[in-house]
């Protein structure tokens, strides 16, 4: 029934805070609600459970390791790769690239929005044409 | 935890020197308070208790305050406690898992506060100490033991990423599986 779980070397999200959006490990487990939590640019600190979401991605580390070893082992385990091509990974960077848009970007979306639509009901009235004839 | 309301001083005072003592004893003392006055005030507090000396009659030396030599490491902490009931008065010791000393007295105050609806100026910590983990009394600190330790997050709350972007309705029912 469950398949992500708090363990050594999971791979966790910040969903809240100040640390809102980095990707961290969790390096050991200070009581049911509080993990200690690296990563390559942070200290290491606690870190409630309720700001962490929990990723599928697990790396191959002992208890609370040097932050030479971390970094090694998100280097072995290709964290960041990982996470850029899984799907949850790809939708937060299309919302960053939407949220960074300027108003030459949004403008050259819109036009090429209505060229993919035009495209669409092209095809759209040839196939009606097909089923009609 | 970035701001702990518990912070360690140590205070060190000693009674006035007279025509009868030309150098009174020095006493040290550490002590849990929320900020440097209070620490004082609880040090004559607590010499008046043990020593025949008050604030009027003494003087205050040092007090500094002690920070935490190693914030990420993970340690048991046993922590011996006096506290008065409705009763009358008790003994008490017991453990927390945290990375700082602070951080564990203040669990300690939360946790005497709920579970024994004992105030926090009830309470006198008699000793403190970092356990290693053979000797870990509490099977609650104990389980945590384990360095392969692995359990899932049984239930998600969903929560919006800051105060400002909560809304009172939502358009449809969480899903609470992880």
């Amino acid at each position: 029934p469950f398949k992500r779980y708090v363990e050594i070397g999971r791979v966790a999200l910040v969903n809240y805070g100040k640390d809102y959006g980095k990707l961290v490990v969790i390096v050991d487990v200070i009581d049911q609600n509080r993990a200690l939590v690296d990563a390559p640019d942070m200290v290491r600190t606690q870190m409630n459970f309720k700001r962490l979401s929990l990723t599928d991605i697990t790396i191959d580390i002992k208890r609370v390791p040097k932050k030479k070893t971390l970094i090694a082992a998100m280097e072995a385990a290709d964290v960041k790769n990982k996470w850029e091509n899984s799907s949850w990974g790809r939708k937060l960077i299309v919302q960053k690239r939407r949220a960074s848009l300027n108003d030459f970007d949004r403008f050259k979306l819109m036009l090429a929005k209505i060229k993919r639509a035009g495209l669409v009901k092209q095809e759209l009235a040839k196939l009606k044409k097909q089923t009609t004839a | 935890m970035v701001t702990y309301k518990f912070h360690q001083y140590q205070v060190v005072g000693r009674a006035l020197p007279s025509e009868t003592d030309e150098h009174p004893k020095i006493y040290r003392m550490k002590l849990w308070a929320t900020n440097e006055v209070r620490a004082k005030s609880k040090f004559w507090y607590f010499l008046r208790k043990l020593k025949k000396v008050k604030k009027s009659n003494g003087q205050m030396l040092a007090i500094n305050e002690i920070f935490e030599k190693s914030p990420t490491k993970i340690k048991n902490y046993g922590i011996w406690l006096r506290y008065q009931s409705r009763t009358g008065y008790h003994n008490m010791y017991k453990e927390y898992r945290d990375t700082t000393l602070n951080g564990a007295v203040e669990q300690m105050y939360t946790e005497m506060a709920s579970r024994h609806r004992v105030r926090h100026h009830c309470i006198q910590i008699i000793k403190t100490a970092t356990i290693p983990a053979k000797l870990c009394k509490r099977e609650s600190t104990k389980q945590f033991h384990n360095s392969k330790i692995k359990f899932p997050l049984v239930h998600r709350t969903v929560r919006p990423p800051t105060r400002k972007l909560k809304t009172t309705y939502k358009a449809s029912r969480p899903n609470l599986f992880m």
